[in-house]
């Protein structure tokens, strides 16, 4: 989900009340060019956006553009779970990893996958259905479906454009667009919290942005699961069926809705997580004009 | 002439530190115990098994048997109240954990309506092993369900409600998944045949009557309430050899199992139940050994908590 970090909150409140423990100098020089890098890397997807929109003049497919950066620095993310797995940032390795994992999940199983599983699926489905499938007992129909798919094929790989993939859902701009906003705040305000130099400003874009983009990179985010799902199904992406040697079955399309069914309970206490945040770091707005 | 000072004890609510109940003209000698029943007689919802006092609000509970005398308070003493929740002794928390898989499995088993196709319900498999896996995961619980009634003690009394319903959850949700794929009209035996299953059931039946040797053993070491003053140490029988070499061999045993059941059912869901339970267990395993370790000076340096020489 596109919330930023809860628990690293704690690392500006430490820094800013000058406490002296956790990371020593060099964790601390790692970590501000790791945040810098990150902010300058969300920075160029953001401007990627902008640019292609000014070229194209409409919203739609702007993920093409800035796919291989968002997938980039998306992954790169998952450094944040060693951070704080070795110590030097002070979160919880579980809500941390959950939330860096949930993303990494959106980028690559759900965005990425189902625009490849459009045509190697097809071609999975030749071979399944005319060699492997015990499903088709009727030799007529297996012969069948593999001309179909065959067609299926050949027709995809002249038409690339008139195809309703996922990555062309305008939910897909949604969720990066929020993600990109709130990253870029987020990897800024880690900068300078590391460095002691926090502006008010990024303190209060950060704690307050999130009111919107959140839900905003929550609706994209179920939107492009539930447009992912026919495709999923009438695939077989990513999933095993009965019967095999391991005695085991996973439908990835059950899987989906399962994860947009865990957003309903996990939604909510994140962002009221972050509105309590909200009031207990920007509540005392008049000490801190004080220290500043 | 016998002066008893009596103590005057108020408690509190910890959050609010508002004063739920003042008892006056307690006895000195009266323990914590004493204390929380007579509170209980002022809040009757509030049973002494859901009441966790301590002297400080941040600080740790105070036990039954400690004596109000020897705490460090004046003859007026603050004790501060916070509500466990409801809570359920051991002995029917692990009834209630152990029937589950036991009769969901056995629903699979029978291959009740609605959970296959239609034509599959009330059948049976055709493969000897599917019911020679039955037998063998409701003996273990079997065993388990006597072993709770008839041998083990308990040292705390009770467990909260919350995480029954969570523990319940994870082993009647594991045993049905893996309930499903074992007793599935399309289920594979294994791939090495009679000669794997028999290899495995030999493993399932050896650790099951090691598991059953360690508690037996663990049994007789409670003497006296929940402190024991001695730690295990092999005896003639075989499968107590293995506290050489592990202070937790009743976990040992009870993954050794787990794994028996795996190689005889070939069956992933069954191997991930024994990967989590083996994760779960050395957690535990590892904190018995570090209070072993601390407990006793003279602890044995080549155990380790769960499996021999390695971890």
């Amino acid at each position: 989900m596109s919330a930023p970090a809860m628990g690293t909150s704690k690392t500006a409140h430490d820094s800013s009340n000058k406490k002296k423990r956790g990371p020593g100098t060099l964790a601390i020089a790692y970590l501000v060019i790791y945040n810098v890098v990150m902010t300058a890397g969300w920075l160029v997807i953001a401007v990627g956006l902008v640019r292609a929109y000014l070229a194209r003049g409409s919203y739609h497919g702007l993920y093409y553009s800035i796919e291989k950066p968002l997938k980039f620095f998306q992954t790169v993310a998952l450094l944040e779970i060693l951070h704080c797995a070795v110590g030097i940032v002070p979160s919880s390795v579980v809500l941390t990893g959950f939330q860096v994992m949930s993303r990494v999940f959106l980028t690559w199983a759900v965005t990425h996958s189902v625009r490849e599983a459009k045509l190697s699926s097809t071609v999975c489905h030749l071979v399944a259905n005319s060699v492997l499938s015990p499903v088709f007992t009727f030799g007529r129909a297996a012969v069948f479906v593999t001309f179909y798919c065959f067609v299926k094929c050949a027709w995809f790989s002249t038409r690339p454009y008139s195809l309703k993939l996922v990555q062309s859902e305008d939910s897909v701009l949604l969720f990066v667009a929020a993600w990109t906003i709130t990253e870029i705040i987020r990897y800024s305000f880690y900068t300078f919290s590391l460095l002691n130099h926090l502006p008010y400003l990024i303190k209060w874009a950060r704690y307050t942005f999130f009111i919107v983009l959140y839900p905003m990179g929550v609706t994209g985010e179920l939107l492009t699961i539930y447009a992912a799902l026919p495709y999923v199904q009438k695939t077989g992406l990513y999933s095993i069926t009965l019967p095999n040697k391991y005695n085991f079955s996973f439908d990835y399309h059950t899987f989906l809705i399962l994860i947009m069914i865990s957003y309903i309970p996990l939604f909510p206490q994140l962002y009221f997580h972050m509105m309590r945040q909200r009031k207990k770091v920007l509540g005392h707005v008049d000490e801190y004009s004080k220290v500043e | 002439m016998s002066r008893t000072t009596f103590f005057e004890v108020e408690i509190l609510d910890t959050k609010t530190k508002e004063q739920l109940c003042f008892l006056d003209k307690v006895e000195p000698h009266s323990s914590i115990a004493d204390i929380k029943s007579l509170f209980h007689k002022s809040y009757p919802k509030w049973y002494p098994a859901r009441q966790s006092l301590r002297l400080d609000p941040k600080g740790k509970a105070l036990r039954d048997d400690d004596i109000l005398q020897n705490l460090p308070v004046g003859t007026s003493a603050s004790i501060y109240f916070k509500d466990l929740g409801p809570q359920l002794g051991w002995t029917m928390v692990f009834l209630v954990e152990y029937l589950g898989p036991l009769l969901i499995y056995l629903l699979f088993y029978l291959r009740v309506p609605y959970i296959y196709s239609k034509k599959h319900t009330f059948t049976s498999s055709t493969h000897p092993v599917v019911s020679l896996a039955c037998a063998c995961h409701s003996f273990h619980y079997i065993k388990r369900l006597i072993e709770t009634i008839f041998l083990h003690r308990f040292s705390h009394g009770t467990m909260p409600l919350g995480s029954i319903v969570r523990n319940c959850a994870y082993y009647w949700g594991f045993a049905a998944w893996l309930a499903y794929y074992i007793n599935h009209p399309l289920y594979t035996p294994p791939s090495y045949g009679e000669r794997q299953v028999n290899y495995a059931l030999m493993i399932f039946l050896l650790c099951e009557a090691g598991n059953f040797s360690i508690h037996w053993t663990l049994n007789g070491l409670k003497c006296e309430g929940s402190k024991s003053r001695r730690y295990p140490r092999p005896s003639k029988n075989p499968f107590t050899w293995l506290f050489v070499f592990v202070s937790c061999p009743n976990y040992t045993y009870e993954v050794g199992a787990w794994v028996g059941l795996s190689i005889m059912t070939q069956c992933v869901p069954v191997a991930l139940f024994t990967l989590v339970g083996f994760a779960q267990m050395t957690i535990w395993a590892r904190g018995k050994h570090k209070t072993y370790i601390r407990e006793f000076k003279d602890y044995p340096n080549l155990r380790m908590p769960i499996l021999p020489l390695i971890l």
